[in-house]
C-alpha cells in the first residue's frame, strides 16, 4: 500500500475539490461502540479551542441530508448491510463535502467521531466485501491522524451494562444475529468489527491507543500526542490563540504539502 | 473484478433501460402485464422507489442538496434496499423480477454528472447480473418533444440543472440527456443490450420484446421460474403499473 499525504485522497478524488487549498488539520477518532469515543472528542474540541483553534467536531448519521433519513430506517430494523454501509457513506460524503472540506480549507482543526473506517469494519463485519466498501469509501481524504480507541471485549459489556444499563439493537448485531440473544450477539459482533479495525490498523496507519484506562488517563496521552503532532514545522500548540496583528495568522496555517 | 453477481437462482431478472422519453416505463408494465397473464410470478421494481431511502431522496432534490456523488450514492442506496430485501430474494424464490431502470441508469446518469467511471461501477457490484436488458433507442430531438409534450415541467435533476449547463430549463435538459444518451450508447455493445428501435409504433417494440423474452428464456420458462399452469398468478400483486 502507498504511503498517502494527509489531505489528499484515498482512491477518488471528489468532483469539485482541490486537494492543494485545505489548510487544516484532519484528526479521527475510532473505536467500537461504547469505547468512549464522544467523551474525548467533547474533551478534546474544548482543549483545542482553549488553545485557539477553531474547531469542528462532525460524526456519523450527523449530515443535513441523510442523518434524519437513517435514523428513521434504523428505527425499522429492516435496512439490510449493503443498503445501510450505502446510507452512512452517503451521510459521509455529505458531512465530507459541505463541512468537512470547508472548514479544511478555512484552517479549522476537523476532529471526526468515526471516519469511513467505522462503515468499512460495519460492513466487513457483516460479511461484505472489503474491497468493495475500500473503493466505494475511495474519496475519503486521508487524515493527519487517525487514534484508534481499543479496548477488549469485555471492557466494552462491561461500559455497556454499567453505563446504559441495556444493549443495543444495532450495535449487538442483532440485524445479522451473530447470537441467541443481544449479549452474545453483542460479544460476538464487537469482536468482529475489533479484528476488522486491527487489521486496517496497519494499512490506514492508526495509532492505538489502549482505551481499556480510565477515560482521563485517554485524554490525557490523546493530548500529548496531538500537541506534539508537527504542523509545517510548528507543533500544535505553539499557534497563538490570538496572533499577532503583523503576523497574518494565515501563515502559520499555510500547507507546504 | 466481477461487474455483477451471476444469477445462479432459479428466478429471472429482467430490466429496460434507456433516457427520459424512451418509452421503457410503458413496454416493461405490458411485458409483466403479459408474463402475470402467462402464469408467471412476476414482481416489479422501480428506480428510486424504497420506502426507507425515499424520503432522503426527495428532500435532497427539493432542498437541491446534491452533489454528484451524494446523488449517486443515495441513489445506489435505494437501490440496495431493494436489491437486498425484494429483487433478491424474489429473483431466488424464482419470480420474474421486472426492473424499471437499473445499475446502469446510474452508469449513464452518474458519469453524465462527471462522477468516475469505475468508481460507479464498482458501487453496483452487488448487483444481480440481469438475465435480459433491453435499451430503448431513440433520438434525441424526439425523446425531448415527448417530455415537452406529455408532462408540465422538467425536474431540476432530470435536466441536469446542478451542472449549471444552461440557464434555460429545455436546453440544460437537452445537453444533459444527450450525455446521457451517449453513456448509454458507449455501454450498449459491452454491456449486452438488446436494443429496440424505441421509434416503432409501442406494439411492435412489445412484439419484439416478447419475442426476445420467449427465446433468451426459453428453457428457464419451462423450468425453474415460478409458474401456476394454465393460469394468471398474483395479478394485482404489486401496484399496477400505470401506463404514461
Amino acid at each position: 500500500m502507498p504511503v498517502r499525504q494527509p489531505l489528499q485522497f484515498y482512491s477518488e478524488p471528489l468532483p469539485g475539490v482541490d486537494t492543494a487549498e485545505l489548510h487544516g488539520r484532519l484528526i479521527v477518532i475510532e473505536g467500537p461502540d461504547a469505547v468512549g469515543r464522544s467523551t474525548q472528542v467533547a474533551r478534546l474540541r474544548q482543549w483545542l479551542e482553549q488553545e485557539g483553534h477553531a474547531v469542528l467536531d462532525t460524526g456519523m448519521a450527523r449530515s443535513a441530508l441523510a442523518g434524519k433519513g437513517i435514523k428513521e430506517a434504523m428505527r425499522g430494523n429492516t435496512l439490510g448491510p449493503i443498503a445501510m454501509t450505502l446510507f452512512y457513506t452517503t451521510d459521509f460524503a455529505d458531512r465530507l463535502e459541505n463541512e468537512i472540506v470547508p472548514a479544511l480549507r478555512a484552517g479549522f482543526v476537523v476532529l471526526i467521531d468515526r471516519y469511513i473506517f467505522s462503515i468499512m469494519a460495519r460492513a466487513v463485519a457483516r460479511g461484505e466485501d472489503r474491497r468493495w466498501i475500500e473503493q466505494v469509501a475511495g474519496f475519503a481524504l486521508v487524515p493527519h491522524a487517525v487514534y484508534y480507541l481499543r479496548a477488549s471485549v469485555e471492557e466494552l459489556v462491561s461500559r455497556v451494562v454499567l453505563g446504559r444499563g441495556a444493549f443495543d439493537y444495532w450495535e449487538s448485531g442483532m440485524d445479522v444475529g451473530f447470537g441467541a440473544d443481544m449479549y452474545q450477539s453483542f460479544v460476538r459482533y464487537q469482536s468482529r468489527l475489533i479484528r476488522a479495525l486491527d487489521l486496517m490498523a496497519k494499512r490506514y496507519n492508526f495509532t492505538v491507543v489502549d482505551a481499556n484506562r480510565p477515560a482521563d488517563v485517554i485524554f490525557e496521552e490523546l493530548r500529548e500526542r496531538i500537541g506534539a503532532m508537527q504542523f509545517n514545522g510548528a507543533p500544535i500548540e505553539t499557534i497563538p490563540a490570538a496572533p499577532p496583528k503583523r503576523a497574518p495568522r494565515k501563515r502559520a496555517w499555510k500547507s507546504t504539502s | 473484478m466481477a461487474l455483477f453477481l451471476p444469477n445462479r437462482y432459479a428466478g429471472r431478472l429482467i430490466v429496460v433501460e434507456g433516457i427520459d422519453g424512451s418509452g421503457k416505463s410503458t413496454q416493461i408494465s405490458l411485458l409483466s402485464h403479459w408474463l402475470r397473464s402467462q402464469g408467471y410470478a412476476v414482481a416489479f421494481s422501480e428506480w428510486n422507489s424504497s420506502p426507507l431511502v425515499r424520503q432522503t431522496t426527495r428532500r435532497g432534490k427539493k432542498k437541491e442538496m446534491f452533489t454528484p456523488t451524494t446523488f449517486s450514492l443515495i441513489h445506489a442506496t435505494d437501490f440496495a434496499n431493494r436489491s437486498e430485501s425484494y429483487i433478491l430474494p424474489l429473483v431466488k424464490a424464482g419470480a420474474i423480477v421486472c426492473a424499471d431502470r437499473y445499475a446502469f441508469t446510474a452508469f449513464a446518469r452518474d458519469v453524465a454528472r462527471g462522477v468516475n467511471r469505475r468508481w460507479v461501477r464498482n458501487l453496483y457490484r452487488f448487483a444481480v447480473r440481469p438475465d435480459l436488458c433491453f435499451y430503448f433507442r431513440v433520438p434525441l430531438d424526439v425523446a425531448v418533444q415527448r417530455i415537452l409534450g406529455g408532462r408540465d415541467a422538467i425536474k431540476y435533476y432530470e435536466a441536469g440543472m446542478d451542472l449549471g449547463l444552461s440557464r434555460d430549463v429545455v436546453e440544460s435538459f437537452r445537453i444533459f440527456q444527450g450525455r446521457i444518451l451517449d453513456e448509454y450508447e458507449a455501454m450498449a455493445q459491452s454491456m449486452g443490450f438488446r436494443i429496440i428501435d424505441a421509434t416503432l409504433s409501442i406494439e411492435e417494440q412489445q412484439r419484439q420484446m416478447r419475442e426476445i423474452v420467449l427465446e433468451a428464456l426459453d428453457q428457464r420458462l419451462k423450468s425453474g421460474v415460478l409458474r401456476v399452469p394454465g393460469g394468471e398468478s398474483n395479478a394485482g400483486a404489486t401496484t399496477a403499473p400505470v401506463l404514461q
